[in-house]
């Protein structure tokens, strides 16, 4: 974000009040029953937040930071045990009455939720909704219609352009984006002191979370209130928050400054977070570190350091009591870990290097490096030429006339060579998925043609279809629900080998072979999925698809369902595999810094086209379509300093529909060039549609690149 | 919204067509009105019983009796029973008697089945929702004349304990009841309380089956706990966001309800001495009467289909979503 912000952010609280704690937290307990026993998820959380400040909770999923925050709000369910303290201005919170703490709710302390979609009721006008929190707390001053004006004031501050018209509309009239203004102006209607944001952006594609972002940040300087921003995402943390505390187990592990926990940290624990995280400035050349293990259950967690099991400088003292979160020696007055070997770590730091990559061994997997040059001589093993999928639209009646059509893929062109990883990105609706599917498929297409391994789709006989799935195999994004919960692993990963009519013999002896591959203990074979964690059901798909030793893998957003340090230890493996067995990969993501460090070449697509394909390198460095810029620069990189120094492209509003889309280029109504061109120019864009071309050199001299790029006005421009 | 509700409704009117022209086909193949006539002893002669079979048009092809029978209903008049009687001079009290009964029903139904899926709802997994759904359960699987029965016996428990007829079993009112307004409304009511009850614990039963899950669902949504991070009470986000999202999908059940009610209602009427359109179903079948049968169809179609009909609009009414198009 802007300096201008941190300069705020640096003098935290109010003229008056300097010290005074906003919120206090002190040994905050919450434990539900459930049938194992009672599941400790907060376990003596202390923390403060000043006025103006925001505080960045970081964890993984299960590591108790929803949970404390709705604690704060007092929204947990009844069957919630809470214990400790909770301090709002000096107030104690724990223990008044459901009336009591509304009136403290959305009036001083206001919550902004994860899921957009659903935050809203679905039967009432967004302006009601938002007018309902200024006349729950308003008193008899407050009028209806007073109310419904502020409203339309609040929509127009968190950015809805035609306020006063779309205040009228309900929920599902808004996208994503826009529900999660609107509860962001409900959140701030009442001038609130607090705001918890509870994952404000996950569920956001990565533009939208830019401006959300910006409209967080816009409200917290028109309220001037603290806010407590909770996120597994630790780029978004580097960019917004002053202060950080680091969650595992239903406890703060580390804390500090945000300088500090990013550039000096000294629990073992988020270092390996930290080194977890694909890093879009860095690319390929990055070691990830995966955490090894899981994180523990919080029914009877054993004594000593709950993140011991999975860490490197674990020593007998480390289970022998939990440690305390302590101030670090050698670090800020303010940093604290609680680690035991806090001083080895840094007596390790200072010596330098990439401490997170030594001390959890991460190491570059050493894949053949497919170099541009001999792309042309190497096998087309997946060949997509102008792809078309349209879905019609129909009128209700009996008769069900077309009128129109959802240009889902419009024209999509591109190869995958033997051996190399393409990473197909986009947001949300612009077809990528789509796209695979029609090639997984394997029916002859709408528009256009695919070529699997050397054979067209058309005219593909049954039994060739069968013989191609040997080689085209696919990995689904959700792993929990790809597999089916009622088969043992071993009748999973044997399936494909048994509809392709394997023996029995061969079948048994891959099982236990793939299962290693893939790093799953074979004595697992017989035990069923809910027994594994994300990460591991997500190698049992991999396992499978791997099954039939295919030539091509789909890989549809295979690791954005899981934690980031499980999501390090597939992509290793991904790495790894494609290494050893020699895969190429279509790697569909929307997360740019994953593919910056798997793919060898990426296709940024957008409503149902590709607007920029080429090497990883060439794109990431130099991107050349106003889009593929926008995107990139929206995507926050887990480091403070960069994030300061980082200047935003923000695209204004949204995805169009795919049904009507825009002539000429498709991305003109929210390209940020296009704005900055003289008339002709723009007139070019709305009337013809660019086509894909060699993209222009990044030095003069240098040789053409595997680059192309669909823009009538293409330039170079570094965002990363 | 309103041409589509209008749509609708054209589409209705064939489909009542349909079931009533099924309705008449099949009493019409199956039903010997003259037999009776044949079997008296001593046996009518033949003169007689063809007038009679010409009477009903017993000799012309069905689908030409429905086409003339269809064209004087379209008018108002419903042809005459076997016993030469107008039809049509009957229906308007009949009609009005299951009406009577099962609007009655409908709404006493709909709203106790309602909170009793809300209350069930909320306390979830407490004595009072084992209680619900035990009753439920009990009702749901307890056939409707069984019900009508034990509710009499019940009923006849009470009136004795009572040493006064606080409920009676038999009829709409008292025959030849004199008394002044008040006095005829107690004695109405104490007529209309057991039919009414048989017809509608059925369907408290069922709405606060679909109740209780679909508020079940919202508990546990978004929005409920945005509404209370607004600062609006629990038991005021219940209601304002809750109840009002959870009542959507009962606009859809309200068409399947409606015709479990008509079924019920059938033998309710029976049960209790009610002269309805129900009671005149079994008995126009008793009589082999195919025009009372096709005039019941007709009605219990029109129901149907207009229970079907408002089902879409209260949709559309409680939920935005549907609304445009």
């Amino acid at each position: 974000m802007t300096t201008y912000e941190s300069d705020v952010l640096a003098d935290p609280g109010r003229p008056g009040e300097p010290s005074a704690a906003l919120l206090e937290v002190s040994d905050l307990e919450v434990s539900f029953p459930s049938e194992d026993g009672r599941v400790r998820a907060v376990r003596g959380l202390s923390y403060r937040v000043a006025a103006g400040e925001v505080l960045g909770i970081v964890g993984e999923s299960g590591s108790g930071k929803s949970v404390s925050s709705l604690a704060v709000m007092g929204l947990l369910p009844p069957s919630a045990r809470i214990g400790g303290s909770i301090r709002l201005r000096g107030q104690e919170l724990l223990g008044l009455s459901d009336t009591e703490l509304s009136r403290i709710r959305g009036r001083k302390v206001a919550m902004v939720f994860q899921d957009p979609l659903s935050a809203l009721t679905p039967v009432y006008t967004v302006g009601d909704q938002i007018a309902e929190a200024l006349l729950v707390h308003g008193g008899r001053s407050t009028t209806p219609s007073a109310a419904r004006n502020r409203a339309v004031e609040l929509l127009d501050l968190v950015g809805i352009p035609n306020a006063a018209e779309r205040v009228k509309a309900f929920p599902h009239e808004f996208s994503g984006g826009m529900r999660q203004r609107a509860v962001i102006a409900m959140a701030i209607a009442n001038d609130p002191d607090l705001i918890i944001a509870d994952e404000p952006t996950t569920a956001l594609d990565v533009t939208v979370q830019a401006q959300v972002l910006e409209v967080l940040k816009t409200a917290q300087e028109v309220t001037g209130a603290g806010i407590v921003l909770i996120t597994h995402d630790l780029g978004v943390v580097a960019g917004t928050a002053d202060r950080v505390i680091v969650m595992y187990a239903g406890k703060a592990v580390e804390s500090g400054t945000v300088d500090e926990i990013f550039a000096t940290p000294r629990m073992p624990y988020t270092l390996g977070l930290l080194g977890s995280i694909p890093r879009l400035d860095v690319g390929r050349g990055q070691p990830l570190v995966p955490i090894e293990g899981q994180p523990p259950s919080l029914v009877a967690l054993p004594p000593g350091c709950p993140f011991s099991p999975r860490c490197p400088l674990r020593e007998a003292a480390c289970d022998a009591g939990e440690p305390e979160l302590l101030p670090a020696p050698g670090a800020g007055p303010d940093h604290r870990a609680a680690c035991i070997r806090t001083a080895d770590l840094a007596a390790a730091d200072a010596e330098g290097g990439d401490l997170a990559a030594e001390l959890f061994d991460a190491h570059v997997v050493e894949a053949e490096r497919v170099d541009a040059e001999t792309r042309i001589d190497r096998e087309v093993v997946l060949g997509v030429d102008r792809l078309v999928k349209h879905y019609p639209v129909r009128t209700g009646g009996l008769f069900r006339r077309k009128v129109g059509a959802v240009q889902a893929v419009d024209g999509v062109t591109f190869d995958v060579r033997a051996g190399e990883t393409l990473g197909l990105v986009g947001e949300s609706g612009c077809g990528k998925s789509t796209t695979i599917m029609e090639i997984m498929n394997l029916d002859p297409p709408m528009g256009g043609s695919i070529q699997v391994l050397g054979s067209q789709v058309e005219g593909l006989s049954r039994a060739d279809r069968k013989r191609i799935r040997r080689d085209l195999q696919i990995v689904f994004q959700d792993p929990m629900a790809s597999l089916d919960p009622r088969l043992p692993v071993r009748d999973l990963i044997a399936e494909p080998m048994e509809i392709q009519g394997f023996d029995k013999d061969h079948i048994s002896r891959r099982v236990p072979e793939l299962m290693k591959l893939v790093g799953l203990r074979s004595e697992q074979i017989n035990r069923y999925p809910g027994e594994f964690s994300g990460g591991q059901r997500q190698r049992i798909c991999i396992a499978r698809a791997l099954a039939l030793e295919p030539k091509v893998l789909v890989l549809d957003e295979p690791v954005s369902a899981l934690d980031v340090s499980i999501q390090a230890g597939v992509l290793n493996l991904l790495d790894e595999l494609k290494a050893r067995l020699g895969l190429a990969y279509l790697f569909v993501a929307h997360d740019l810094s994953v593919v910056r460090h798997i793919a060898d070449r990426v296709a940024v697509m957008y409503l149902g086209k590709i607007v920029e394909i080429g090497g990883v390198e060439e794109v990431f460095a130099a991107p050349q379509h106003p889009y593929t810029q926008a995107l990139l620069s929206a995507i926050p990189v887990p480091d403070p300093e960069v994030e300061r120094r980082r200047e935003r492209v923000l695209l204004t509003g949204d995805l169009p529909s795919p049904a009507n889309p825009p002539s000429g280029c498709r991305f003109r109504t929210r390209c940020q060039l296009f704005a900055t061109l003289d008339e002709e120019k723009q007139q070019r864009c709305i009337d013809v549609e660019p086509p894909r071309e060699g993209a222009l050199p990044a030095e003069p001299d240098a040789p053409v690149a595997d680059h192309e790029v669909a823009c009538h006005w293409a330039r170079i421009r570094t965002v990363v | 919204m309103a041409r589509f509700l209008a749509r609708r409704l054209v589409n209705y009117v064939a489909l009542c067509l349909v079931a009533t022209f099924l309705a008449f086909a099949l009493a019409a193949m199956t039903f010997d009105p003259v037999g009776k006539l044949q079997a008296r002893n001593p046996p009518p002669p033949q003169a007689t019983i063809d007038a009679k079979r010409a009477e009903l048009r017993l000799d012309e092809p069905i689908p030409q009796r429905f086409v003339l029978w269809l064209g004087d209903a379209v008018q108002g008049d419903f042809g005459r029973t076997v016993v030469n009687q107008s039809i049509s001079d009957e229906l308007p009290r009949r009609i009005g008697v299951s009406l009577r009964l099962f609007l009655l029903g409908t709404v006493v139904g709909i709203g106790l089945g309602v909170i009793l899926g809300v209350a069930s709802a909320i306390r979830q997994y407490r004595f009072s929702d084992y209680a619900a759904t035990f009753f439920s359960f009990v009702i749901l699987s307890t056939p409707v004349f069984l019900l009508g029965l034990l509710l009499k016996y019940l009923a006849l428990e009470l009136n004795s304990a009572a040493g006064a007829q606080l409920l009676v079993f038999t009829g709409e009112t008292t025959p030849g009841f004199q008394g002044g307004f008040w006095a005829a409304l107690v004695d109405r009511v104490q007529h209309l309380v057991l039919p009414t009850l048989t017809i509608a614990l059925g369907q408290i039963a069922y709405y606060s089956r679909y109740q209780r899950s679909a508020m079940l669902d919202v508990l546990g949504s978004d929005f409920l706990r945005t509404a209370q991070a607004k600062g609006l009470t629990r038991r005021k986000a219940l209601f304002k966001h809750g109840l009002r999202t959870a009542l959507v999908p009962m606009a859809t059940l309200f068409a399947f309800g409606f015709g479990l009610l008509i079924t019920g209602g059938t033998f309710t009427e029976r049960i209790f001495g009610w002269y309805g359109m129900g009671d005149w179903l079994v008995y126009g079948i008793e009589q082999d009467d195919t025009n009372i049968t096709a005039t019941v169809t007709l009605f219990v179609a029109v129901l149907v289909l207009i229970s079907g009909w408002l089902s879409d609009v209260f949709y559309a009414l409680l939920d935005p979503r549907v609304r445009l198009r």
